[in-house]
This record gives structure tokens, C-alpha cells and sequence, in this order.
């Protein structure tokens, strides 16, 4: 038996030929039914590409509003790839530049380190709200936003004083990219994840110098930065992978869907060869899992309502059922999947003065659903999700890796691991 | 990932399977490369409508005239009784409410102003029980203005032929100003949204109630009541003379209302459903699917003791014509339609399509083939089956909704 494929011939590689105008993305549109000023995703997508094909001036700078969330390319069923259109279409025909303040929220690298030095003085500053009120008029980020706060000790200076040397003793390794959060603001994430790959028998690298997903860049249209990392990131990705036959995981699903799928989609930046083993750190402990060469032993005493929220990359991948397989492998824990609804923030998005209300006009239905839920917490593999969610709802939200790392009985699944 | 049944297609046909499998406690997963068709549904269910172009009164009685290859006739009568008597209170426990008759059709009034046979209608729109009278004298029909998606000068020229005189009217109200902005966005889902969150119900309703002055019954498009599903009952309540809803040009709301209950019923029942994700290859041992690797799951494969094909025809890719032939794209399972191309249609464009009959080969128990030898552990239920002009008889939902229920009951057996 042969599988067949079809292969149109006549069909572009952003493939918008294959729309059959069904409507059922705008149906999904989060931005859709909070703002009109935003045409749609089969406006703004495929029906649009047919004209500015024709003529570049039919760009609509309306397009901005788009959150990048794919969730039309989720339910699109002809598997047309909407959200990549709108982006491409952004990168190619926009004219408006980058402003100040989309440097400052785009560059997570430069900023994180700069303000990671200064933290015990950075923190309390942009908290301030006499200092929010002057973000908020001169450059226009929302006062209603409150920065995360950043980390005096950076996860990878952490990392080289009191992690690196032990991380040899173990015969399994893993490379891991942090991403900018972990590093600046919230080292705690990475720690957890250690601790648990390290229970589990895996010694856990750094990459040779990560640099930002830019996620965030591309978002804000600062593509030929965004570029230079995504192939200093590849080149470092393939080092691991392929040099070292070290798979690379990630506890962010947002830089680890950038660096799989919008990588070669939007940048152009070939990635085969590092691909398919670039994952989330719940993906990869879940195949252990599920192949039996893994065991989690978890404490008695874990008691824990948890909410799950599927955040809109997560939803693209299609890996909660990893996250939420684990989380429901806690004996104490009683679990519920929340709607998968997008919660507004969409990175940077969220951040600018102009998008307030439309963020938290989409974000509206899921807090909703969060307040209601009689959860103690909130868990999700998004830090943006997360600080939506804690600045727009009464719960905490923490990372699956965090809630696993608190759950194991460590020296049990040590035990049974490094033996 | 290990699953008791693997369902691939997340349509009418996949849903029903994996509610029915689910609720006799089997561990499922549904794998959807997109939303499906249901967006697209008009409210009734179809069983039979036309045999050789005659409309037929009596479903199950008229199924004993069709093809011996026609799905139904492979399900068998006794089969189809008894699992069409089922149909209404299975979609009751996932809050969907239906009413119709097997053993006689009535009629809904469609957005072409024609009266049409049916099966089961649900609960927001009005059935008529002959086909060439409108209870009523005079109609006034009323519109959003900006909506395009309500053809309302159809259903005035069909009204007429059933002797009723009838008025349109448009109506504007400030709630709807923002979705107007955007012309190509002013749709039934989105008008629904305003309806479902907002204060403009009561004041629509004044409206209505002013402009019916007069007249006997007052016509709406079903923009009522996409995620929340008491706007239909309360409009319903509020507009004071009867009211008839008419679907309107998709995406339909109460088709996304209903694509949404049941996925949330087969989730309520511990099913998983995967969407956006596309089955890419299945790894065969001795006659037996034992894996499939999808588009998201990649080298983590998933396992189930059987697997359901539900994956729709032409429109869905559950089978695909190039110019030299047709295949079914995922497994390579044999199908019908492997004749000669020029065989494939009629030149009349509104004869029986024979290309519209082609679909996936099965044993009699529904077993799909590869090479002539049945798949001991993979069904073929739904639109991909073949052997039927859904478009021509009105059978599609039929033929959805009891062949999956029925290739249910061969897993469960």
C-alpha cells in the first residue's frame, strides 16, 4: 500500500489559494468581536492577499491588530495558513516604523539585562504609579500594565555558580533555552525544571550563548534583528542536536513554537535538522512517560485544585494534552481544562496604550471562566498568559514545570533514575 | 498515547461516534484537521428528502427503494429503525433539542423562501407539516441593516406562491453600529455575539414588536444564541406575534452552537479531541491499524484498539480526485470510483453526479479495505462511505449520523 499526496501545483507557499471563503475563521477571531477596526483573518489573510498581489497599496495597516494567535489557522479545515499570511503581509508591505517604546518591549534581551543589573532599583521605579502614568503618556505603554518584576541574580549567572559542574554527573543529557523570562524574571522556573530533569536522570545544559526567540521583534517589525538571532539561535540549536545528539526543551511554548514554526515560515530560516527535537519540557518528559522508560513518583500530600489554560500557541501546537497529561498524573490533584480561549496579551500586544481595551475585550470570557473556576491556582506553559492572567483576575498562575517540581517526591524518582 | 478508539474527522459523523462510544465508557480521542461542516448547517436533519427526484413522505419506508450499496441499505432496516428512534435523545444529553419522525417527514422553510422535507428540526426553527401552506397571511420579514447575509427578497417571492403577502423591514439600532464599520464582517455569528453579551435584546424585541403591527407573523434570520443558548428562548418569548427564524448564509449560529455542545459533551465524557491536526500516516501489523502519526504529535504515536475513518468526502479530503483518479489520502484504503474519468460525471451539471457516489470500500461490517482484504480493526462511518447522492436525496445527515452510531455498535459488540 502506497499513501498518496496530493500536491497542487499552482499553489503559493503561503498557499492563500487554497481559502474556499468558508468564514470559519472569523467566527474564531478573538480580535474580531471586541475591536471593528481589525478587517478579520479572512479579510486580513487570504481575501486580501489576492489584492495586494495586485497592487502593494491595498495594505491595510489594520492588520497591526491582528495578535498573531493562529487560532484561525486552527480552525481553518482547508489547513490554509491564515495568521502566517497577515504576519508575511506585515513584514513585506508595512510602512509604519517601529517606535521607541516597540523597541523597548520588543528588545526582552537588552532591556532583561540592563534592568536585571538594576533590579532592586528597576522594580519599585516601574511600579510607581506616578511612573506608569508617565510610561502610559510618553510612550504609550497602558498604566494599567505592571512590568514583571526582574531578577537581581539572572538565571544563567545562577546556572554557572551553583548548577553547571553537577550537571555532568548524570549519563542522559538535554540542552535547555530558557528564553528571556526564566533568565530575568522568574530564574525559579528554570531551577524547577532542573530539579525535575535532574531527578530524572538528565544532566541539564545551557546553549553556546541563546539569544531571545524575537518573538517579540517580529511582532513589532524589527524583522532583520529578529533574523540574526533566529540563525544564531539555529546555528546554536544544531550544535546540541546535531553535534552532540543533545535535544533541545524549552518551558515556554511561545519561543519554542517561534523558533519550530515561525522560524522558517515568516523569517524564511531553514530549521530541519534541529526541528523535531526542539520541544517543550512537558513533551519530552510526557514520551518518556508514555514509552515507559519513565516514572514519576509524586508526594502524598500534594492537594491542589488546578485550572488549566491553553494558550493559543499551545492550542497551534496542539500540546496541552503533554502539559495537562502530567499535571493529571499528580495524585492530589484535582484538574479542570479551562475553554481554550485566547487571554488578550499576546506578548507585547497588550502592553501598548492603543490595544488596552481590545486586550482585555478578548481576554474578558476567559476570566470569566478563571474566576468561576474555584481553583487555587491557574496553570499554563505562557509567562505572558500568566501576566494577564494575574493582573486581570483574582488567581495566581503557575507554570506545569513548577507544579510537578513541587509535587515530586524527588529522591524517590531519583532513585529510581540514577541508579 | 494510548486511546481505546481513535476517531479521525471531528464532523457530525466523528462527534457521533465518539459520544456514543464515550458514553458506554471507552477512552477516545478525535482527531479534526479543522472545524467542520457543522458551521454550515441549516438546523434540520435530512434522513431521506428525494428518491429519483420524487420527495418521499415516508424515510424508512422509501430507504427499502435505494441501491443494495447504498449506506443505508448496508446498515439495514431494522438497524435504521431502531438507531433513528435513538438519534433525538442522543442529541438531547449533549443539550441539543430536535423533533421529527422517521416514518414521516415534515417541512422547514428554507432561506429560498421553498418548503423542503425533513427529518429533525431543532428547536429554533418551525416546522410545517405540509408542504404548500404557511399558516399565516401576512408576513413582515425583518432585517439588520448592513446584513447581507439574508436574502430577503427569496423568501418574499416564495411566500407569494403560498399566498402570503408579506413587508420587509430593516432595522438599525447603536449596538450594531461597530459591527457595521466593517461591511465584509457583519455576519450571523457576529450580530449573535452582540446578542449573547449585550443589552440589545430587549430593545430589538420594542422594535420588532412596533414594526409587527399588523401583521400575523414576523420572520427573522437565526442570529440568536451562539454560546448562549437562551437568547433563542428568549426571543422567542419577547417578539409578541409568531415568530419564524430563518437560517442565513453561514457560518450559522445555531450550527456552531451545535458543533460546540457536542464537542463539549464528548469532552464531558472524557474524550479528547484534538484540533488543527492532520493524521499523516497509520503503521499496519497483520491486517490491524495499531498507530497513526499525526501533523502536532509527530514520533509520539497514537495507539487505539480501533480507529474510526469519519473523515467526509471531496469537501473535507476524506477522499481526493486528481485527473487520472481517486484516492483516500491518508491510508491508501481501497474506494469506489477507480473507473474510467470520463466516467466520473454526467455532462448535464444537475444530473445524478456518479463521482458524487464514490467513497471508501468496506466489507459488510463497515471494515475498510487495503488491496481487497477488510482492516480487522478500522471503520468507515459517515460522508466518506460513498455509495450515496447526499446532495440529490437530502440523506447527508442520515447517513452521518447512523452509520457512525451503527459502526459504534459494531466496536462495542
Amino acid at each position: 500500500m502506497k499513501k498518496e499526496i496530493f500536491e497542487p501545483f499552482n499553489v503559493s507557499d503561503n498557499n492563500f489559494e487554497q481559502c474556499v471563503k468558508c468564514t470559519i475563521c472569523t467566527v474564531y477571531c478573538p480580535v474580531l468581536e471586541v475591536n471593528p477596526d481589525y478587517p478579520g483573518p479572512k479579510q486580513s489573510g487570504p481575501d486580501g492577499e489576492r489584492l495586494r498581489l495586485k497592487d502593494a497599496s491595498f495594505y491595510d495597516e489594520a492588520l497591526k491588530l491582528c495578535l498573531n494567535c493562529k487560532r484561525c489557522e486552527v480552525a481553518c479545515p482547508h489547513g490554509v495558513k491564515i495568521g502566517d499570511i497577515i504576519q508575511l503581509a506585515r513584514i513585506k508591505y508595512s510602512k509604519k516604523k517601529p517606535k521607541v517604546r516597540d523597541m523597548i518591549l520588543a528588545n526582552t534581551d537588552i532591556v532583561g539585562t540592563m534592568a536585571s543589573t538594576f533590579a532592586p532599583i528597576v522594580n519599585p521605579i516601574v511600579a510607581l504609579k506616578p511612573v506608569r502614568r508617565i510610561m502610559d503618556s510618553v510612550l504609550k505603554i497602558d498604566h494599567h500594565r505592571i512590568f514583571p518584576k526582574y531578577a537581581g541574580l539572572r538565571f544563567e549567572s545562577w546556572y554557572r555558580r551553583y548548577a553547571e559542574k553537577k550537571q555532568n554527573d548524570f549519563k542522559k543529557h538535554v540542552s535547555y533555552f530558557h528564553g528571556c523570562y526564566v533568565n530575568y524574571n522568574f530564574p525559579q522556573l528554570g531551577k524547577d525544571l532542573i530539579k525535575i530533569m535532574n531527578a530524572c536522570g538528565y544532566g541539564v545544559h545551557l546553549l553556546e550563548k541563546e539569544k531571545c526567540c524575537g518573538v517579540a521583534l517580529i511582532s513589532n517589525g524589527l524583522i532583520k534583528q529578529a533574523t540574526k538571532q533566529a540563525l544564531h539561535n539555529v546555528e546554536a540549536f544544531k550544535k546540541s542536536i546535531v553535534d552532540k545528539n543533545m535535544p533541545v526543551i524549552s518551558t515556554s511554548s511561545t519561543c519554542i513554537f517561534t523558533i519550530r514554526d515561525e522560524y522558517p515560515h515568516l523569517l524564511g530560516i531553514k530549521n530541519d535538522e534541529i526541528r523535531d527535537e526542539s520541544e517543550l519540557a512537558t513533551r519530552f518528559l510526557y514520551r518518556l512517560i508514555d514509552s515507559g522508560k519513565l516514572k514519576l513518583v509524586f508526594k502524598k500530600n500534594y492537594k491542589k485544585r488546578i485550572a488549566y489554560h491553553t494558550p493559543c500557541h499551545m492550542e497551534k501546537l496542539g500540546w496541552s494534552i503533554y502539559s495537562t497529561s502530567l499535571l493529571r498524573m499528580i495524585p492530589g490533584v484535582d484538574f479542570m481544562a479551562l475553554e481554550s480561549l485566547c487571554c488578550g496579551i499576546a506578548g507585547t500586544y497588550g502592553f501598548k496604550k492603543e490595544n488596552y481595551e481590545t486586550s482585555q475585550g478578548v481576554g474578558k470570557p476567559l476570566f470569566e471562566q478563571i474566576e468561576s473556576s474555584k481553583a487555587d491556582f491557574v496553570a499554563t506553559d505562557c509567562e505572558t498568559c500568566k501576566w494577564q492572567i494575574e493582573m486581570s483576575t483574582s488567581l495566581k498562575v503557575q507554570h506545569p514545570i513548577s507544579i510537578l517540581a513541587e509535587a515530586l517526591d524527588v529522591e524517590a524518582t531519583m532513585k529510581l533514575w540514577n541508579a | 498515547m494510548k486511546f481505546d478508539n481513535i476517531i479521525i474527522g471531528g464532523g457530525l459523523s466523528g462527534l457521533t461516534c465518539g459520544i456514543k462510544l464515550a458514553e458506554l465508557g471507552k477512552k477516545c480521542a478525535i482527531v479534526s484537521s479543522g472545524q467542520s461542516a457543522i458551521h454550515f448547517f441549516s438546523g434540520s436533519l435530512d434522513l431521506l428528502g428525494k428518491v429519483n427526484g420524487e420527495e418521499v413522505s415516508n424515510p424508512l419506508e422509501s430507504i427499502k427503494t435505494l441501491a443494495d450499496n447504498h449506506p443505508y441499505q448496508r446498515v439495514g432496516i431494522d438497524n435504521m429503525t431502531r438507531l433513528a428512534d435513538e438519534v433525538p435523545q442522543f442529541l438531547d444529553r449533549a443539550g441539543l433539542k430536535f423533533s421529527g419522525n422517521a416514518n414521516q417527514n415534515h417541512f422547514v422553510l428554507t432561506p429560498m423562501g421553498v418548503m423542503k422535507p425533513t427529518w429533525l428540526t431543532i428547536e429554533d426553527f418551525t416546522r410545517f407539516e405540509t408542504k404548500d401552506s404557511f399558516p399565516w397571511k401576512k408576513a413582515l420579514i425583518i432585517n439588520f441593516s448592513g446584513f447581507l447575509d439574508f436574502h430577503t427578497l427569496f423568501i418574499k417571492d416564495g411566500l407569494k406562491k403560498l399566498d402570503v403577502t408579506t413587508q420587509i423591514k430593516n432595522v438599525s439600532m447603536k449596538q450594531f453600529e461597530a459591527i457595521r464599520k466593517n461591511p465584509s464582517e457583519m455576519r450571523s455569528t457576529n450580530i449573535a455575539k452582540v446578542f449573547d453579551n449585550g443589552d440589545a435584546l430587549d430593545e430589538f424585541a420594542q422594535k420588532a414588536n412596533d414594526l409587527s403591527e399588523g401583521f400575523d407573523v414576523v420572520i427573522l434570520p437565526a442570529v440568536f444564541g451562539l454560546l448562549n443558548k437562551q437568547i433563542v428562548s428568549e426571543i422567542k418569548a419577547k417578539i409578541l406575534k409568531p415568530l419564524v427564524l430563518l437560517p442565513a448564509v453561514p457560518p450559522s449560529v445555531p450550527g456552531i452552537r451545535s458543533q460546540i455542545l457536542l464537542r463539549k459533551r464528548f469532552q464531558a465524557l472524557g474524550g479528547t479531541y484534538f484540533l488543527g491536526d492532520n493524521v499523516e500516516e497509520g503503521f499496519f501489523e497483520n491486517n490491524r491499524l495499531v498507530a497513526i502519526a499525526t501533523n502536532n504529535h509527530g514520533d509520539i504515536k497514537l495507539k487505539a484498539d480501533q480507529f474510526i475513518l469519519a473523515s467526509g468526502s471531496f469537501y473535507s479530503k476524506g477522499i481526493v480526485a486528481t485527473r487520472d483518479k481517486v484516492y483516500e489520502p491518508i491510508f491508501g484504503l481501497d474506494v469506489n470510483g477507480e473507473t474510467n474519468g470520463s466516467e466520473w460525471k454526467d455532462e448535464k451539471f444537475f444530473n445524478d453526479q456518479p463521482y458524487m457516489h464514490f467513497g471508501v470500500k468496506t466489507d459488510s461490517q463497515f471494515h475498510a479495505m487495503i488491496n481487497g482484504e477488510p482492516v480487522e480493526n478500522l471503520f468507515v462511518a459517515g460522508s466518506v462511505l460513498g455509495g450515496a447522492n447526499a446532495l440529490k436525496e437530502g440523506s447527508g445527515a442520515g447517513i452521518s449520523l447512523l452509520t457512525s452510531l451503527h459502526v459504534a455498535e459494531q466496536i462495542l459488540k
